[in-house]
């Protein structure tokens, strides 16, 4: 279970206030407009950004002044999830060894981890040579190698098509059933959250609604301006 | 085949543009066959000294490349690292090299480590070691701004991933920055190789003999101290090869963006701390700050006041002023419509703006030198302000080809859809927009001719006399203190114009 208590984060003109708590083994999706603090939320919870006040707890741990690298949380970015100089292979395997250096059976596993999302043949590709769906499931296959409980996606399939979108959605769905992830996801579309999420949430200058059952989100009055 | 450029995308070549190359043409044709008919002139062709010259070019082009880039790699990897008071102060001194006239540089240099230098007992500062220290000064801190470009263009995103995965300082060096120094290098290398192997005025004043002398240097000699257009013809032949071929090679690395070396704004990323990066930064600062700080002392102690008395050094910046303005405007009358053509992609014009990088001043120079022996004494200052409108003509261009690029990119087609043409045109839409990039290439074009020696070498005379070719004759002449004197007023001149060029290009933005 992850839990945000009281937490404030201020950052030139923008304000956001978060208290929340999201139940473990949960697909939660948020929605909302740009600049409303969606990934503000993602950041403080991976550590790239340090609240002013309050605490973040996650699996019980209060985790609000550990680094990114020592918290149970896995982050994907919109772009530039990739070194543009390694290739897909050595881009996965960071998620074991930031050095590259891989034993025998390391070497196996980011192996098997690049067949998971989809990518068998295209382990010695570099990002250039990856369409922009194939470049995420690269990040997706160092999320699995990282293996940490809970998955951060900040719009990281905006770019790309509806079918692609939905297939690189239910991949993320498949990856959350076989390991229980936690997993958050920030996005523009209504249509992921139905697709993919459990609970949803708003976002909108930088206050988050209630995380409710999606079944119930839907019918939220604060969403009809939105959409 | 501008023609055909220009037809296959149906675009129209502007009737200036091709008056531009038209006057281009006139300028430069003239000049390469003056020094072509000089074959036919007497003297046996002295194959040793040609040879000597060359290599002399090209040793010591390459060790200031070496040293320079070399030495840049550390201290941008620090700067780009932390973050700490004083950084952008250290930023702003680095900027200022670039926008000093070699001769002010070469004068710190002697008010160091010359015979009556600050610091005693150092060797001859004149021959390879003195031209080493003087590119040093002006391409180290060029290429520190250049790489930290490059490693600002690193997003954010890799730097949340480093703290993500637990990167520590050799992998991040190995992951992240080592390759984007790998990618910068060639094309900062490559572009100061080209930038020493055209040094003219460092060569000149701190070469001290025939043994240090590059082509260029050899050029000039050959021509007004000894009068061998033969000589001068095969020389120039040299450099034109070596010019020509170090294009052809360098077309093959992205040329770092001059324009765009940044202030190294750190985004995201962490700092980290090494212990040798104080001593680092302190002396790679000492090393850029000591030459200016002589400059000032030096020419405050030779009794700067005095000179300022003179009518001689009045004569003389009104001379450089007149030259400058003049040459300016012709650089800005060349690079407007040639920046209008390359803005809307026409290639071929951009390469015009940039031919003094193939053909060098100094050969332009050689040949007018040749030509202007038939003709009266007032023809020199127009040599002069032709060949400093050449020289600034890339600069000028560069300043102008962003703003005009977007503007093809953007406003063509609505001003095309509206029917705003002509005049209406140049008042609301062009002249509101482009009028500060115009301000900074004029602004930049005016700082290439004041600082100019190696057009004026081969045209000063007693009676036409700029601010740097007077240093020079005083430095020829041993008179030290005016010398002094004259590079601290040139120096502040520099750097006004310097002031006013960054104000223009940070609210360009």
């Amino acid at each position: 279970m992850i839990r945000l208590e009281n937490v404030e984060y201020i950052a030139g003109d923008f304000r956001a206030g978060f208290d929340a708590e999201i139940p473990k083994g949960s697909f939660v999706g948020i929605l909302g407009p740009s600049g409303g603090g969606k990934t503000t939320l993602l950041c403080l919870l991976a550590g790239f950004a340090q609240p002013q006040a309050g605490r973040i707890w996650m699996a019980g741990e209060d985790v609000t002044q550990a680094t990114p690298a020592a918290r149970p949380v896995t982050m994907l970015f919109q772009e530039h999830n990739l070194f543009a100089h390694l290739s897909a292979f050595e881009n996965a395997a960071l998620g074991l060894a930031p050095s590259l250096t891989l034993s025998a059976g390391e070497t196996a596993q980011v192996e098997a981890a690049l067949a998971r999302v989809g990518l068998a043949g295209k382990a010695g590709n570099k990002p250039a040579e990856l369409s922009g769906g194939e470049r995420q499931r690269v990040a997706l296959a160092r999320a699995l190698l990282r293996d940490k409980p809970v998955l951060l996606l900040d719009e990281p399939f905006a770019g790309l098509g509806p079918k692609l979108r939905r297939e690189m959605l239910q991949l993320v769905m498949d990856l959350q059933a076989e390991r229980g992830l936690t997993v958050i996801l920030v996005s523009h579309e209504p249509d992921d959250l139905k697709m993919a999420a459990s609970h949803a949430a708003f976002i909108s200058q930088g206050r988050m609604s209630a995380i409710v059952p999606i079944a119930r989100f839907f019918d939220e009055p604060q969403l009809a301006d939105y959409l | 085949m501008v023609e055909s450029d220009g037809s296959l995308s149906g675009m129209r070549i502007a009737p200036s543009a091709l008056i531009v190359a038209g006057v281009m043409a006139i300028a430069i044709i003239p000049a390469l066959a003056a020094l072509g008919l000089s074959a036919s002139s007497s003297g046996a062709p002295n194959w040793d000294y040609l040879w000597q010259a060359a290599r002399f070019t090209l040793l010591q082009a390459t060790f200031s490349t070496l040293l320079s880039a070399g030495l840049a790699v550390p201290v941008a990897l620090v700067l780009a690292r932390r973050n700490f008071v004083g950084r952008s102060l250290l930023m702003q001194l680095f900027a200022v090299p670039q926008s000093l006239p070699p001769l002010v540089a070469v004068l710190g240099l002697l008010a160091l480590f010359g015979q009556a230098g600050l610091i005693a007992g150092m060797p001859s500062i004149y021959g390879l070691s003195g031209i080493l220290l003087a590119h040093v000064f002006f391409n180290l801190p060029f290429a520190v701004r250049l790489l930290l470009a490059g490693l600002d263009t690193i997003p954010g995103e890799s730097w949340r991933l480093a703290a993500q995965l637990g990167m520590g300082r050799v992998e991040i060096f190995r992951i992240i920055e080592r390759p984007v120094i790998v990618q910068a290098l060639p094309g900062i290398a490559g572009l100061i190789f080209m930038l020493c192997v055209t040094s003219f005025t460092i060569v000149l004043t701190l070469g001290g003999g025939p043994r240090a002398a590059t082509l260029e240097v050899a050029i000039y000699q050959a021509l007004r101290f000894d009068y061998e257009p033969r000589l001068a013809l095969m020389l120039s032949l040299a450099q034109l090869v070596l010019c020509a071929a170090f294009m052809a090679f360098a077309t093959r690395f992205a040329t770092p963006m001059a324009a765009s070396a940044g202030m190294g704004v750190r985004s995201e990323r962490p700092t980290t701390r090494g212990a040798l990066d104080a001593p680092l930064l302190l002396l790679a600062g000492l090393f850029v700050a000591a030459p200016l700080a002589a400059v000032a002392v030096a020419g405050l102690e030779a009794d700067v006041l005095k000179l300022l008395t003179q009518a001689r050094t009045w004569q003389a910046i009104a001379t450089s002023t007149l030259i400058a303005v003049a040459a300016a405007s012709l650089a800005l009358a060349l690079a407007l419509p040639l920046a209008r053509m390359a803005g809307r992609g026409v290639k071929a014009f951009q390469l015009l703006g940039q031919i003094t990088l193939l053909i060098p001043p100094i050969v332009l120079g050689a040949g007018w030198f040749l030509l202007g022996h038939r003709l009266p004494d007032w023809s020199a200052p127009l040599f002069v302000i032709l060949g400093n409108a050449l020289m600034a003509l890339p600069f000028a261009l560069t300043a102008l080809l962003g703003a005009f690029t977007r503007a093809a990119a953007v406003d063509d087609r609505l001003c095309e859809s509206l029917g705003l043409q002509g005049l209406a045109r140049l008042r609301l839409i062009d002249w509101p927009q482009l009028r500060r990039a115009v301000a900074l290439a004029f602004v930049l074009a005016v700082m290439v001719s004041f600082g100019d020696l190696g057009v004026i070498a081969f045209f000063g005379t007693e009676d036409f006399v700029t601010l740097p070719f007077l240093l020079f004759q005083r430095l020829g002449s041993y008179r030290t203190d005016d010398a002094a004197g004259l590079a601290l007023i040139l120096m502040l001149l520099a750097l006004a114009l310097a002031g006013l060029a960054d104000r223009l290009g940070e609210r360009r933005t």
